[in-house]
């Protein structure tokens, strides 16, 4: 290989690389105040610590390569000149590690307080509980009738600060979209506060960043964040009861789920489902994920899902369940039907 | 010397390896259809004197794995049990955690309660829990009078102490005493 194709191969590859640090889930790709002033400290530290880095790689080089003096010393005479820059480096090199230090801390420190007082005019309080392996979503309100539950995709207003409360049902889990905020835990038992903020509407993947189990990885959430209109409309629409089925296939497959096993678990606003150990699934089809983010929704996968959960997501609390093909596709046409 | 050495090697292995069975997690049923249909004994009583009573493979697959029993001890607060059983220490349904069984107590009878109901209260849950996770109640249920054996039942509550975890439970017929 030519030295150029060397160097464009190089160029290719490290463009590859950068190319991953953009898109819905990334640190480096911050979409809003918390997570861009992370971004800047994450940027800042690593500059100054490669320059440090290379500073202190280059005086070790100059040493090891420095030509050896040939003047013999005689070890009892003390060179006053040279213990004077020995000293006077050593001093500096400490007292320049010493301010770096403090920088850095204070830059830490201030970020923090930055991010500490992003929200304090939080518009909505959302209460995110963490079950293995999914992410119960509950949107508190004053009025009782417009309390709402949903399950592994948070709509927040673009734009504007949203308080979350953390807490977990039985392990402890993390919450983290990277493009938003930093990470932080859902312990059993206490409630963290956390405010999540975008700037801008768009969809940012999160993930639960603490190992919870057998499906930690399938544990993931999407964070949509609209403008203020149409998430209203979200809103509004969430809170209506599940649509009635239209065709005979689909009130077949709503008998079969109030009469199956479905019913220990799921809720179904509007029938007589009301379990809630399980997501809601009022208006599973309005959801772009099933099972935490492990599937897109669609009606295949959401009959894979029903099917065999084991086989997909092995270890999760959703049991193979005894149904018949004819069964199966009636609930799957009932579900697709929960706008 | 060396014989004795790779030995001893081998043993180490072997220790930790054999180990390794302990907790074998079976989520996938198989067959995944159907369910055990064992008869329903309303009552001890039968004409013609004691025969053996029959038994369903999963009896013994269910009874002292870890896993099976945790899983119940789950199921027991997803399914809302404690609505009338409160924790085993008996309400509304009759106590679990005693020597008293109405229907029988081996874990066939537990199984077939919860898959048919009883009289006079108990819902029938048959098409509404699968039939593995009936076992695993089942399984739950006897080692809430300290029927399961120390190395499998569950060890910690979740929640609050209502009773002490199933493993240190005494056995509810002798009271942890020496008959």
């Amino acid at each position: 290989m030519t030295k150029a194709a060397g160097r464009i191969a190089g160029a290719v590859l490290l463009a590859f690389i950068l190319s991953g640090c953009s898109g819905v889930q990334s640190a480096l790709d911050p979409k809003g105040p918390a997570a861009g002033e992370l971004a800047r400290l994450i940027w800042f530290f690593t500059v100054l610590c490669t320059i440090i880095w290379v500073l202190v790689m280059g005086v070790v080089a100059g040493i090891l390569l420095r030509r050896r003096q040939r003047r013999l010393h005689d070890p009892l005479r003390v060179d006053q000149d040279e213990e004077r820059t020995i000293s006077r480096v050593v001093i500096s090199a400490v007292g320049a590690t010493a301010l770096v230090l403090v920088g850095l801390t204070l830059l830490s420190f201030f970020a923090n307080r930055t991010l500490a007082g992003i929200g304090e005019d939080a518009v909505l309080t959302i209460r995110l509980t963490g079950h293995q392996w999914w992410w119960e979503v509950r949107y508190e309100n004053a009025e009782p009738n417009r309390i709402l539950t949903t399950a592994n995709e948070i709509h927040i207003p673009a734009g504007e600060a949203v308080r979350l409360l953390l807490e977990s049902d039985d392990v402890i889990h993390s919450f983290w979209v990277p493009s938003l905020h930093g990470k932080l835990d859902l312990v059993p038992g206490m409630v963290n506060t956390l405010t999540l903020r975008a700037d801008r509407p768009g969809i940012y993947r999160g993930q639960c960043a603490e190992f919870c189990g057998a499906q930690h990885a399938h544990m993931a959430t999407l964070v949509v964040a609209q403008p203020r209109a149409e998430f209203d409309a979200w809103y509004d629409e969430q809170l209506k009861s599940a649509v009635e089925p239209s065709s005979e296939e689909q009130r077949t497959g709503r008998d079969t789920f109030l009469n199956g096993p479905c019913v220990m678990c799921h809720r179904i606003q509007g029938t007589p489902a009301g379990a809630i150990t399980g997501p809601d699934l009022t208006h599973v089809a309005s959801r772009q994920t099933i099972a935490a983010g492990t599937l897109r929704f669609s009606r295949g996968n959401l009959a894979a899902w029903i099917a065999d959960p084991q086989g997909i997501k092995p270890g999760s609390k959703m049991p193979v369940m005894d149904l018949d093909g004819d069964q199966l596709n009636a609930i799957v046409a009932y579900l697709e039907s929960l706008k | 010397m060396k014989t004795r050495v790779l030995l001893l090697m081998l043993l180490c292995v072997a220790i930790p390896v054999a180990g390794c069975e302990r907790e074998e997690r079976n989520t996938r049923p198989d067959p995944a259809l159907g369910s055990s249909e064992q008869g329903v004994p309303v009552t001890t009583l039968a004409p013609g004197g004691e025969r053996p009573s029959l038994s369903d493979t999963k009896a013994a697959e269910f009874e002292n794995n870890a896993y099976h029993l945790s899983e119940g001890k789950r199921l027991f607060d997803w399914f809302n049990c404690s609505g009338c059983h409160a924790n085993g220490g008996g309400g509304m349904g009759p106590a679990l955690m005693d020597d008293k069984w109405i229907y029988g107590g081996s874990i066939e009878s537990i199984h077939a309660t919860i898959r048919d109901g009883r009289p006079n209260g108990m819902p029938s849950f048959r098409d509404r829990i699968p039939d593995d996770q009936i076992w695993e109640l089942a399984a739950f249920v006897r080692a809430l009078s300290g029927n399961a054996s120390k190395a499998a039942a569950p060890s910690r509550n979740d929640d609050m102490m209502a009773h002490p975890s199933e493993n240190r439970l005494p056995n509810a017929t002798t009271l942890g005493k020496s008959p």
